[in-house]
């Protein structure tokens, strides 16, 4: 069902586990969906300089939010709010369009954690825009 | 991928292998007596005696007369064929039908169906473990029912019905009582007379005969309407030329497995009871289904905290095929309605597995699983934003 890829990542997710001193955390999905994905990030000067993920969820939802963490870590809060669900399937070299919803959980934890670093500075909200959703939750 | 990797197949009421044996006699009526048994010449005859024992062993296997025994494609077009076929031709007599809410989706969607054209349908409940109370079906049959049913066992958590106290309890109100008994036969023994069973449908791929079978008894004198219309085969009641191969097949492999059936279930519900009790072991984990009522071959657990799919892909790295009821390994992101229906917590329904055990399977198999499972829910739970604390290892 997956390519080696996606099992790649769900076998040996990058990023696994939590930054106890986190700058901002978020979390989307919840249990009753089957799906839930907790971020914890370390920003250093705009930076993601670190972050990691807890996911609770099948392969596909394990495999985005490793694939969308490496992703974003190293990039500037601009450039990691304006990574795509579509980029992490891209990154992933496809994953079956019954689960292309678990890449929008890992984009969306990933806006949470960064607005709420950014709440926490004192620094005005990153805005969602208006992007194709393909989340049945 | 390893290539390596042992294969333990414990998806048994998903499918069986396809016998040797059965095979060979389905490769006998493919090639050198292809005759079709409604054409006059020898060949044909002897597709026609073919059919002719089948059905005996068939007859024999539930303990019913072969004139009853009709063959179809499988399980679902047998539970269509008797919910259909018993709704439209006693609809005179009433539009009420009683089934329950942990059916196999051949009967639900029937059902629904049913629904559209005017029937009334009510589910009886089930209790935590499945089971359904006869005295609920009781005080549920009014004087519009025509037709009940109610599965022997359940597919997903193996629970078995209490069927000869529901079918005692429908042939005294003048209820059809229909079963569907595809996860059932060759597992625990099954007569229809005893039972008070007036249709039955069973299906050949899940006792080690071929896909695309099945049967569906339907008692003498119980008027039901037919599903396929054409030729005049089955008596009239199912047009179709027979898949003489694979009723061939059927018939051997129900025989076989019936009289294996004493000696296989010991054997089964041991490797069974000691693959749930390992499991059991694995903190935060419960057994769905009955702890004694249920299939001699049917382990199904959840794992709290973590999820099915994840577990199945995991399982399969190590050469292991097992089933879920989670959401996830289907497209309506719904978890299996029999766990709901038996009130587990959807969020924890997420987390089950489901593994069937069959003839392939030996006390290596059950060692090798038991060896993997803790390690594989350990892993995921140490990734889950669910786990307590005090359930996580160091990373």
């Amino acid at each position: 069902m997956y390519n080696e890829k996606v099992m790649d990542h769900f076998e040996n997710p990058r990023n696994t586990g939590v930054i106890k001193d986190a700058d901002g955390i978020g979390e989307e999905g919840n249990p009753q969906c089957g799906d839930i994905m907790k971020v914890f990030i370390k920003v250093k000067e705009n930076v993601i300089e670190d972050i990691k993920f807890q996911t609770f969820g099948c392969g596909a939802a394990i495999a985005s939010s490793s694939m969308a963490t490496e992703l974003v870590k190293g990039k500037t809060l601009e450039e990691a709010w304006d990574l795509s669900n579509k980029a992490v399937v891209e990154a992933l070299e496809g994953l079956p369009p019954a689960k292309v919803h678990c890449s929008v959980l890992a984009e969306d934890a990933i806006h949470k954690a960064i607005n709420d670093y950014r709440k926490k500075q004192g620094l005005p909200l990153f805005e969602e825009t208006k992007r194709e959703h393909h989340h049945h939750h | 991928m390893d290539d390596n990797k042992p294969l333990i197949y414990m998806d048994n009421a998903a499918t069986t292998p396809t016998r040797t044996e059965v095979v060979s006699i389905m490769s006998e009526y493919m090639t050198e007596k292809f005759g079709n048994p409604s054409s006059l010449y020898s060949i044909a005859g002897d597709s026609r005696e073919a059919v002719g024992k089948a059905r005996k062993q068939v007859a024999s296997a539930i303990n019913a007369d072969p004139k009853e025994i009709y063959f179809t494609s499988g399980g679902t077009e047998s539970d269509n064929w008797a919910i259909k076929g018993a709704a439209f031709a006693n609809q005179k007599s009433g539009n009420h039908i009683i089934t329950t809410p942990i059916e196999h989706h051949a009967v639900l969607h029937t059902v629904e169906w049913l629904e559209k054209h005017g029937f009334e349908i009510t589910y009886l409940p089930v209790d935590e473990y499945g089971l359904v109370d006869p005295k609920d079906f009781e005080e549920a049959i009014t004087d519009k029912t025509i037709l009940a049913s109610v599965m022997f066992a359940n597919n997903e958590i193996g629970t078995i019905e209490p069927v000869a106290e529901l079918g005692k309890i429908a042939r005294e109100k003048g209820v059809i009582f229909h079963t569907d008994a595809v996860q059932a036969i060759g597992h625990v023994p099954i007569d229809v007379e005893a039972m008070n069973i007036d249709m039955l449908s069973l299906s050949g791929h899940k006792f080690s005969g071929p896909k695309g079978t099945g049967a569906l008894y339907i008692r003498k004198g119980v008027k039901v309407d037919p599903l396929m219309h054409g030729g005049a085969q089955e008596r009239r009641r199912r047009a179709g030329t027979e898949n003489v191969p694979g009723i061939a097949g059927l018939g051997l492999a129900i025989e076989i497995a019936v009289n294996n059936m004493p000696e296989e279930s010991a054997r089964i519900s041991a490797l069974r009871d000691r693959l749930t009790e390992g499991l059991l072991k694995i903190p935060k984990t419960h057994l769905n289904g009955h702890p004694e009522k249920r299939l001699p071959n049917n382990v199904n657990v959840v794992f709290e905290y973590i999820e099915g799919e994840s577990i199945l892909l995991m399982l399969n790295r190590k050469g292991i095929c097992a089933s879920t009821g989670s959401a996830c390994t289907s497209d309506s992101l719904d978890a299996s309605h029999v766990l709901k229906a038996c009130n587990v917590p959807i969020e924890i329904a997420h987390g089950s597995l489901r593994l069937t055990l069959g003839e392939m399977n030996s006390d290596e198999d059950v060692d090798y699983v038991l060896n993997a499972v803790p390690g594989i829910v350990q892993k995921l739970r140490n990734m889950s934003p669910l786990t307590p604390e005090e359930l996580r290892t160091a990373q």
